[in-house]
């Protein structure tokens, strides 16, 4: 069949969209030879900046679903006056620019800001320490998560909630049994994207934990710091994290509908919401 | 038998719902055009909705007094429910879905309903005939005072529809709980009730039994609501090649429909004439006795003669003479008698 002249339109202009996302991709996979790769990988910058980045992301996403998945359920099930002014501010790191983020945290955790005091008296110094990336990390990745499981508790027929409870189940139980199973595909697609978008934090890390070797300096901090020195280095610890990003958000697009087949959740919930 | 009380006043978007009812060992149908209230009934007396004031009890079990401030949440209310799409976990098997409700009469209550077999598949994989049957088992596995059914039809195939009738009858005459059915269709909530009521606008028009409903519509909305006489009897084939009915009121009638056992024979009122003598036209269908009563509806009358009710012209009603006691014949015609497979058995 010949294309349309419409069609041909649509392909070219993708085909630039996609060469443009592609080209950088390629270079920094393809500037390297798989020698240079594996010593960029294994010196001791990149070792100590995978480390960092595992610690620090894991925990993060542990304090992501541990406060988030309560959060985004409290949100997408009540409906309450100043609910959408909550939402505006659980999405708010979305569209602020991370170094605002950075100095956010400095000036509310660091020695000098609003609770640095209290922290101080405490013992506690956040700034320039582990847990200042942990945070850093949790701040700026937890709308990722936060905003799509709310649209997937939303998801949840109110009916099939309604049913649980007059079967006898508590809230807690309802939660536990019915809302967190039938959402669960897209809690893990959304946990997946905070994850991709943690391992790339940059802007406010560096401004609240700084740039410490084998403390502070994640994989992203560690491509700023060794361009400078060892661009071999950066590009590996580059491509390192090109692969990473891409399984992750793969991941995340593949999650749901796995999920949608092996329950066939949604499918079947479809007809009764749409009533 | 606790009887379940329920006295409702509920703002709706366009109307209020204001409503008072009491539910024995019976079934009662709530009846109405869709956006009427009736599922928020339902939903109110569930615990689902909250509604601006009111009371809701089953026996001494109050579960909602809002001048005392009681409001009973959902799970500790005795209610089975059955939600209009049934609401089973689409994420659980047959069996689980059952046992969410309670784990003591599972297997029990799998084989009575016929869907042991099914016990291990998806709700997504079983049809919506066999979808209701898990719906009922699993809303009765939680031992219910109440059992409350939201278009527990609506979702079926006009094939499966008349068979699930039947079965749903039989079990609610067994089970014998206060049960309250929330349809739109009279035939469906005359086969299944004892009493009907139909709901407008948030107010419950008229409650009786369905034949009083035909007999006697308070206004012209229920007349037009309510729709078939509803005749119960027991169908066989005649040597005429029509189907002979033997009407529980003692009277036998023909229908070009076929069947045998219990049928519930269907004649709407404007479809049945009255004389004075059996006439003699192309109507196969005879009921003489005397006239029970007459009500009129505006232009129409409804006239009760025996077990049929009629309408007719008020001028028809004025030209004939129709008094009350008079003994006149009712006549339709046979393909004006539909009859609804096991619809109706002769149990009450």
């Amino acid at each position: 069949m010949r294309p349309s002249a419409f069609g041909v339109v649509l392909w070219a202009a993708a085909c630039v969209a996609l060469a443009f996302l592609l080209i950088p991709i390629v270079a920094i996979l393809s500037e390297l030879t798989l020698g240079e790769l594996r010593d960029g990988l294994t010196s001791d910058v990149a070792r100590d900046a995978l480390r960092v980045t595992a610690e620090t992301n894991l925990v993060a996403m542990a304090l992501i679903l541990l406060f988030g998945t309560p959060t985004a359920y409290l949100l997408a099930s009540r409906s309450f006056r100043g609910r959408t002014l909550l939402v505006t501010l659980v999405e708010l790191p979305l569209v602020l620019p991370p170094a605002v983020a950075g100095i956010g945290l400095l000036a509310a955790f660091g020695r000098l800001g609003l609770l640095g005091g209290t922290l101080e008296s405490l013992g506690v110094d956040i700034a320039f320490t582990k847990v200042a990336v942990i945070l850093a990390v949790t701040f700026v990745a937890s709308p990722f998560y936060v905003r799509t499981a709310i649209a997937a508790f939303e998801a949840v027929d109110p009916d099939l909630v309604a049913a649980s409870r007059t079967l006898g189940a508590g809230p807690a139980r309802t939660f536990g049994r019915v809302a967190l199973p039938l959402a669960s595909g897209g809690l893990g697609a959304g946990a997946a994207l905070a994850f991709a978008r943690g391992l790339g934090e940059f802007g406010a890390t560096i401004m609240f934990a700084g740039s410490l070797q084998g403390v502070t300096q994640t994989l992203s901090l560690a491509v700023y710091q060794e361009f400078d020195v060892d661009f071999d280095t950066a590009l590996a610890i580059g491509a390192l994290l090109v692969l990473g990003s891409a399984l992750v958000l793969f991941a995340a697009k593949v999650i749901p509908s796995w999920r949608r087949s092996a329950s066939t959740s949604i499918t079947v919930s479809a007809p009764s919401a749409s009533r | 038998m606790e009887t379940l009380g329920v006295d409702l006043d509920h703002g709706l978007r366009s109307f209020r719902l204001s409503l008072a009812l009491d539910v024995g060992a019976e079934t009662v149908a709530l009846m109405g055009p869709s956006g009427a209230g009736k599922t928020s009934v339902l939903r109110s007396i569930a615990g689902l909705l909250r509604p601006d004031s009111g009371r809701v009890a089953l026996g001494d079990d109050t579960w909602l007094d809002t001048p005392r401030r009681i409001e009973v949440p959902p799970e500790r209310r005795r209610v089975g429910l059955v939600f209009q799409e049934y609401a089973l976990f689409p994420h659980m098997t047959v069996r689980a879905n059952v046992a969410f409700g309670g784990r003591e009469r599972v297997d029990e209550l799998l084989e009575r309903f016929g869907i042991a077999a099914l016990a291990d598949a998806r709700p997504a994989t079983i049809s919506g005939g066999e979808r209701q049957r898990v719906a009922l088992a699993r809303a009765l596995a939680r031992d219910p005072g109440v059992l409350l059914l939201d278009e527990p039809l609506s979702a079926l195939d006009a094939h499966t529809r008349s068979r699930v009738r039947q079965e749903l009858r039989e079990l609610l005459l067994d089970l014998g709980l206060p049960t309250l059915i929330v349809t739109h269709d009279f035939e469906d909530a005359a086969a299944l009730a004892d009493r009907v009521g139909v709901i407008v606008d948030g107010n419950l028009l008229q409650v009786g039994a369905p034949s009083e409903l035909v007999a006697a519509p308070a206004d012209t909305f229920v007349a037009g609501f309510t729709g078939a006489n509803l005749l119960r009897g027991v169908a066989r084939a005649a040597p005429n090649g029509l189907t002979e009915v033997a009407l529980d009121a003692g009277f036998t009638a023909y229908s070009v429909e076929a069947a045998t056992g219990s049928v519930a024979l269907a004649v709407y009122p404007w479809e049945v004439s009255v004389a004075r003598d059996a006439p003699d036209d192309s109507a196969v269908n005879h009921v003489r006795a005397p006239i029970a009563s007459l009500v009129t509806l505006g232009n129409r009358v409804r006239v009760q003669i025996g077990p049929v009710t009629a309408e007719v012209t008020a001028q028809s009603c004025e030209r004939l003479g129709l008094r009350e006691g008079e003994v006149v014949v009712a006549s339709f015609k046979a393909t004006g008698a539909r009859l609804l497979a096991g619809g109706v058995s002769s149990a009450r």
